[in-house]
């Protein structure tokens, strides 16, 4: 795979509040320092982050809103102060003794692009806590590595690294209701409504990511391919954790996907248990029933069942009748979506507190750590397509270019460069959508029909077509030109007889 | 992948479908399969027992049923859209079902049967692909991370020389015959008047019928289905590309399809109360005409036509060359005073 060397620049502004000054400071305020880490993946493809920060003191506005009594309202004041780009990162420190933070936590973090740090004393400790923040709201070492996974080393991965979903222009939502038992259970869902009012925002600030389309469909006696176990003490259905990977593939063959696009499909189903086998509850690894019923398989979705509550009396009028709560169902399946594309708000210190984003599905920083590993992804491949591209040039002489594939190829480069330049200067939004560009240009050069090269001829193979069309012709030719040649040499020697 | 067409290749067209319906069986969709195929076998004139296509001596399995999906049939399967699904180098009007959607965590399993001789397979009688064509498809795949592994089972004649020349990671092959031995079909049907399966896939088949999604069958004892004793040719496989010991692949990393899976322990907490989303990016409200039949094959305007003056070029450098040589050579040794014969 091609050599690259990535610089990635984040602007951070640290931004001490009265009274949280610490006393060995080695300049006074304001002051810029510069942090730089190397993050080696293999040989030839290295990674370096580069933090720029800015050291200053708060201005009266920021005082004021660092007084006020959550730290979610201080969180929102502050973002209408800012005017922070997107990749750069704000840290407010606060006094130790400040109430904003509750008992125990040291560090708060935002909704948008800010977070709240408690002083510690002295700076080092500080020094500490700043890293982990900014690691944590722009990209780490395992994030790089998992975004640059197929240039690792195998079983150097940890699990995690493979399981969110490849950089792509584009992702089709597909939101499906299995109703295997339609006699018992009439069900309704208001899809329509649901994604309108609850997938849509989240899908709007993903808009910068990628496309999406999302389309729903209901599938009836689409059954999952175990059947669940009875337990007589809790008088439930049960699903093991150890069976769940078979569910999936049965169902598979009746989904179906889009016939206009190529884009991966992420398939969230809802499934509602037959009479028979309700309610169905699943288990996890150590038998314990899962509180959100659902499971998710990486790169391709997620799955819940939804049990419908035993009717009053047993003499009830079959089909049932059964109201889908849609916002329960999407809580589910917003967060399937985001740990889908990585984003996982699980392996975090205790003495971090996350904002939770409430509609908008997904934080500001959450959305730069997506363009950060989607933009180092999307240049590593681009340098590996064109590599491979010119190899395969190289090896086949006589494969003919066409025109737009050579312009394809100067405009994916060209992108490519100015990808990498504007990441060094910390532009994280441009750099992105260069490198799409970039990917979209490589792709459509390297997989253009035209390359394709059935002009393999083997030396035995060009020997045996050509040698049996062009001797016999040749022959006689040969033979009459030595003739005009003896001829010529003869008739220069004795001079010309005139009769 | 079936390369052979006509009513006497019965059996690679039972071969394949054979292992279509063992995978099938095993769990992958009719979505991750291509399957190329001449399907000229179920509605052959010659066929006694029309749709059908039969695997066992009289008639017990029919694996022509009404599941199948043939995804390049009859004079598709060539060799350059057999390559065009491999590198994905495909024109962008296919649809979904005839590509290879194929992502750096995909397994690949491709199965080939049909005539093959020493170092390529022929296509449909018409068409040939070397092993050096094949293996450097396979680089094509590895360079744009294609597939996570694969696994190459070939069931022709001589078919070990198809595997010789891989050189990408992570491929382990297996064929039916040495270089020099040719692969024995198994049974003829005296009903049907055709043999009906190769030796090979009839063991493989036997062997995969033991194996189900679950199952924790390893590579090793794939390696071991159909000794020479039965099979009379014999076997080979290649696994120094492979980066794990085959004693570590199980059987339905290829043949099935078993997805990891994690319990989804988080919820996003959502505001019920909100009202109906504005979106920040109004969609574009184009103004759009009325939908209506565009004339796409102006056919009156075709049939009226005057024929296309096809502009006259010179004959080529090389031909006239040729010619040229020609005459002048054979004047030259019968003399000029012949021209007068020819004007």
């Amino acid at each position: 795979s091609a050599p690259v060397q990535v610089q990635l620049v984040v602007p951070v502004a640290v931004v001490f509040s009265s009274g949280s000054v610490p006393g060995d400071l080695p300049s006074p305020l304001p002051f810029r320092d510069v942090q730089e880490m190397e993050i080696s993946v293999n040989l030839r493809t290295s990674v370096t982050s580069r933090y720029e920060m800015a050291y200053r003191a708060t201005t009266a506005q920021e005082e004021a809103a660092l007084a006020m009594a959550t730290a979610r309202e201080a969180d929102a004041a502050l973002r209408r102060l800012q005017d922070v780009s997107m990749g750069s990162l704000t840290m407010y420190v606060v006094p130790e003794t400040s109430s904003l933070l509750p008992q125990g936590t040291s560090i708060y973090v935002g909704r948008h692009r800010s977070a709240l740090v408690r002083a510690g004393g002295s700076l080092a400790a500080l020094h500490t806590h700043l890293r982990q923040v900014t690691q944590v709201m722009s990209f780490t070492a395992t994030s790089i590595a998992a975004a640059l996974s197929d240039r690792v080393p195998d079983g150097r991965l940890s699990p995690d690294a493979r399981r969110s979903l490849k950089s792509s222009l584009g992702y089709e939502i597909t939101f499906s209701l299995l109703n295997p038992d339609p006699k018992s259970h009439a069900v309704d869902w208001d899809i329509e409504g649901a994604v309108n009012r609850y997938v849509k925002p989240v899908l709007d600030k993903l808009s910068l990511v990628a496309n999406f389309s999302v389309d729903s469909q209901i599938l009836y006696y689409a059954v999952l391919g175990v059947t669940p176990r009875y337990d007589k003490e809790s008088s439930s259905f049960l699903l093991s954790a150890h069976s769940l990977p078979h569910v999936i593939n049965p169902v598979e063959a009746r989904l179906g996907s889009s016939a206009a696009s190529l884009y991966p499909v992420l398939n969230f189903l809802l499934y509602v248990p037959e009479r028979s086998h309700s309610p169905l509850y699943i288990q996890d690894k150590d038998g314990a029933p899962v509180s959100t019923n659902a499971f998710h398989s990486p790169r391709w979705g997620g799955i819940m069942v939804y049990n419908v509550e035993a009717p009053a009396s047993p003499h009830a009028s079959l089909p049932l009748h059964v109201d889908v709560d849609m916002a329960r169902v999407m809580e589910v399946f917003l967060a399937q979506l985001r740990l889908l594309f990585g984003l996982s708000r699980e392996e975090l210190p205790p003495e971090f507190l996350l904002e939770s984003p409430g509609n908008e599905g997904l934080a500001d920083w959450e959305l730069d750590h997506l363009l950060w590993s989607h933009t180092v992804e999307n240049i590593a491949t681009v340098s590996t397509t064109l590599t491979s591209l010119a190899q395969l040039l190289d090896k086949i002489g006589n494969i003919v270019i066409k025109d737009d594939v050579a312009s394809e190829v100067y405009r994916a480069v060209a992108s490519v460069q100015s990808a990498v330049s504007k990441l060094a200067m910390g532009h994280l939004h441009s750099a992105f959508q260069a490198s799409k560009e970039a990917v979209t240009s490589s792709e459509r050069a390297f997989f253009d029909p035209s390359l394709l090269h059935l002009l393999y001829f083997p030396d035995d193979q060009k020997f045996a077509i050509y040698i049996p069309l062009f001797l016999p012709m040749a022959v006689p030719i040969l033979l009459s030109l030595a003739k005009i040649v003896r001829e010529t040499r003869q008739h220069k020697k004795e001079p010309t007889k005139m009769d | 992948v079936c390369t052979s067409r006509f009513w006497f290749n019965y059996r690679h067209v039972a071969n394949t479908l054979s292992v279509y319906r063992s995978v099938k069986r095993l769990g992958i969709p009719d979505s991750h399969i291509v399957l190329m195929l001449a399907d000229d076998m179920a509605c052959n004139p010659r066929n006694p027992k029309p749709a059908t296509v039969f695997s066992h001596k009289n008639m017990e399995l029919n694996v022509y049923g009404d599941d199948v999906e043939v995804d390049y049939r009859s004079y598709e399967v060539t060799v350059e859209n057999f390559l065009r699904v491999l590198t994905g180098r495909i024109p962008p009007s296919t649809p979904r079902s005839k590509r290879l959607l194929s992502d750096d965590r995909s397994n690949i399993l491709i199965y080939m049967t049909g005539h093959g001789g020493n170092g390529f397979l022929k296509f449909q009688d018409s068409e040939e692909i070397t092993n050096v064509e094949l293996a450097d498809a396979f680089e094509q795949m590895w360079q744009k991370r294609r597939y996570n592994e694969l696994l190459f089972i070939i069931d022709t004649c001589q078919g070990a020389s198809m595997y010789e020349r891989f050189y990408s990671p992570n491929i382990m092959a297996l064929a039916s015959s040495q270089v020099g031995e040719d692969s024995l079909s198994h049974q003829p049907d005296l009903g049907i008047g055709v043999h009906l399966m190769d030796r090979y896939t009839f063991y493989v088949l036997e062997f995969l019928e033991e194996i189900h999604p679950a199952s924790q069958t390893n590579m090793n004892d794939l390696f071991q289905v159909c000794p020479k004793s039965l099979c009379v040719s014999t076997p080979g496989h290649r696994t120094d590309l492979f980066q794990r010991d085959p004693r570590n692949v199980l059987i339905t990393d290829f043949f099935g399809s078993v997805r990891k899976v994690e319990i989804t322990a988080e919820t996003v907490a959502l505001d019920r109360g909100l009202a109906a989303f504005e979106s920040k990016f109004p969609e574009d409200e184009l103004a759009t005409e009325p939908l209506k039949y565009a004339e796409q094959l102006p056919v009156a305007q075709i049939i009226h036509q005057k024929p296309k003056q096809k502009d006259w070029h010179p004959p080529g450098g090389f031909i006239l060359g040729l010619w040229a040589l020609i005459i002048m050579v054979f004047f030259k040794t019968y003399g000029i005073k012949h021209m007068k014969h020819v004007f």
